[in-house]
């Protein structure tokens, strides 16, 4: 059977030098963005979603396992982390903290509930957990249901960056991307990512080598969920509120969307995916629902026809891994 | 006592509407091997495909009963012919990803046309009113409603584990080649399989539109719902999917009587806490 990621590449020292290429050259681009005429704020938001859909990749793309309740941490950070800043004026770092640790603790939670089932299974009860989430936060009081928490207070990072200039709050969060997509990097070629990658190819094979595969899979559910945290609890300075759409069940869609386009397995592709989604939803806002309708057309064709991605493909083309 | 009456009948009814669409999700996990993502767009085309034929053609109610199901099977059948057939061999997750895909564009579509408000679709003047059992007050439609859906849910029991077209098709699940050596043309089946459960998703939206109004999304949150339910009830068999379909929309009648604040959330949890004792669901095999 084909598995979802057939197009990854070993991994030799040639590989690793060649994404740490594409890694510097992907930091100085968009370490200069403030400099060219490009909004920042489009780049903020595609940056929190970029690391979004890394982390989600780091599941599906290394462990096999598709998650369709990604929403639920990024929602769930942004809450904790809102709430956090606004109601009990915690400073932005430890705000982003709380975020995480709530990320952190709502998927070892999750994590030890869906990891017992694969494949389509685990997809639909992370979607039924994600679903669950969203009533829960439908109806509690602290997230205001339909409002959001609105008007978070930016504050100064460590007490000496202002986040409210825009320049300095996009410095803070592409180092936060940075700091997440390094992280990603680095588990995907530890000997922990070289396990993961095996019990995706085969897991009887790696049981019968004498890994408890479960625990793997926990793992790399936890570290994925809690990026995906700090993803979120970095959106909720960009965005300055948190709402009910980032938990919602669509939200996990477009997660996978990003990640299918740009290229399941791939390091960079989440990367790619996001900014391609989100400067088409930015650019297609006028047509309206006409986007739900595009958004659904590319899944068809990635699916159908194009199912390595952007990255995926190209990689394929130069054999290179990326 | 009337309004826990109520809340069980309109359980009830919710039992039969995830009963027939999981139901069509597991007689299309069984052929297909894929999770119809779809499904819940289906259900809500089969609520448009009655409202046209009624606003339209003046086709009333027990027509579309019939021909709301066949359009769209056929439109189902089309589906699996031009896209689903190509994912024969693919992981699972491409036929999830797929449907998906397929669900957005049909949501969307309807949406663009109809706005996200609700379109009224009026009770079959043979249906209307109700009757006093004694104990409680009755809506004829809602009853016939629950009949109806579980007098379908039996015939297709009956269908697959009965009839020899039926023993054709559970083979073909076991072996497709081996059924394709005995002259069975295999992918036709499959085809008239997806057409089955789609149609059986219509039937549903169709039965559903008369009683909620007939919305694009109507089937998007449902769905998810029903994956609960599945989860639950595990896909191993079909009379377990019918079975788990009822008892959690009756579960869920009762929690809107006794604590409607969980009612939204029940079956969620229901599905964290049968997940934490039995992970292959309560009638399923291990997948």
């Amino acid at each position: 059977m084909t598995t979802l990621t057939d197009n990854t590449l070993p991994v030799t020292p040639r590989a690793m030098r060649d994404e740490m290429i594409v890694f510097v050259v992907m930091a100085l681009l968009l370490a200069s963005v403030p400099f060219t005429g490009v909004y920042p704020f489009f780049v903020m938001q595609a940056l929190c979603f970029a690391l979004l859909a890394c982390a989600f990749n780091l599941l599906i793309g290394y462990g096999g396992l598709l998650s369709f309740g990604h929403a639920m941490f990024l929602g769930t950070a942004g809450y904790c982390c809102a709430h956090a800043l606004k109601v009990w004026a915690l400073p932005p770092e430890l705000g982003i903290l709380v975020g995480i640790a709530a990320a952190f603790v709502l998927s070892l939670i999750t994590g030890y509930i869906s990891i017992r089932r694969q494949g389509i299974y685990f997809s639909m009860i992370t979607l039924a957990l994600s679903q669950l989430l969203y009533f829960i936060y439908l109806q509690a009081p602290f997230t205001h249901g339909e409002d959001g928490i609105q008007g978070i207070p930016q504050g100064h990072m460590f007490g000496v960056f202002d986040l409210s200039k825009p320049t300095v709050l996009y410095y803070v969060v592409l180092v936060g991307f940075l700091a997440g997509f390094l992280l990603i990097f680095r588990i995907i070629n530890s000997p922990f990512g070289e396990v993961l990658k095996a019990i995706r190819e085969n897991e009887p094979r790696a049981i019968s080598l004498g890994y408890r595969t479960d625990q793997y899979k926990f793992l790399a559910f936890v570290l994925s969920g809690t990026l995906a945290g700090f993803a979120g609890a970095l959106k909720v300075f960009v965005a300055q509120n948190a709402s009910l759409t980032d938990v919602h069940w669509s939200m996990s869609g477009e997660v996978v969307l990003m990640t299918l386009v740009g290229g399941l397995g791939t390091i960079f592709g989440p990367v790619v995916g996001a900014f391609a989604i989100i400067a088409m939803q930015q650019y297609l806002a006028g047509f309206g629902q006409w986007v739900t309708v595009i958004q659904g057309s590319i899944f068809v064709v990635c699916v159908l026809t194009f199912r390595r991605g952007v990255i995926g493909e190209i990689a394929h083309y130069f054999r290179r891994s990326l | 006592m009337q309004a826990l009456y109520a809340q069980l009948l309109v359980g009830l009814i919710n039992g039969s509407f995830y009963a027939l669409l999981s139901l069509g999700l597991a007689v299309i996990f069984g052929m297909l091997n894929i999770i119809n993502f779809a499904h819940g767009a289906l259900y809500m085309m089969g609520a448009f495909v009655a409202y046209f034929l009624l606003s339209l053609g003046g086709i009333n109610y027990w027509w579309a009963l019939l021909i709301a199901p066949v359009i769209v099977g056929i439109f189902g059948m089309i589906l699996e012919r031009t896209m689903l057939q190509w994912l024969t061999g693919l992981d699972h997750l491409y036929g999830l990803l797929l449907t998906f895909g397929i669900a957005l564009i049909v949501q969307g579509v309807f949406q663009n046309y109809f706005g996200s408000s609700g379109l009224p679709y009026a009770i079959p003047d043979q249906l209307k009113g109700g009757m006093n059992l004694g104990f409680m007050f009755l809506p004829i439609y809602r009853g016939w409603v629950v009949v109806f859906s579980l007098v379908v849910c039996i015939a297709t029991w009956f269908l697959i584990e009965k009839t020899r077209l039926g023993a054709y098709l559970r083979a073909a699940t076991e072996n497709p080649t081996l059924v394709r050596a005995f002259g069975v043309n295999v992918p036709r089946m499959i085809t008239l399989t997806y057409g089955l459960g789609v149609g059986l998703a219509a039937l549903a939206g169709v039965l559903s539109a008369p009683i909620n109004q007939v919305r694009p999304l109507m089937g998007a949150d449902l769905i998810i719902v029903v994956f609960a339910v599945v989860v639950i009830g595990g896909m191993g068999s079909i009379m377990g999917s019918i079975i788990t379909g009822f008892a959690l929309g009756v579960i869920e009648g009762l929690t809107k009587y006794f604590y409607p604040e969980a009612s939204n959330t029940v079956v969620f949890v229901l599905m964290v806490l049968v997940l934490l004792v039995k992970p292959t669901g309560l009638t399923g095999r291990a997948a």
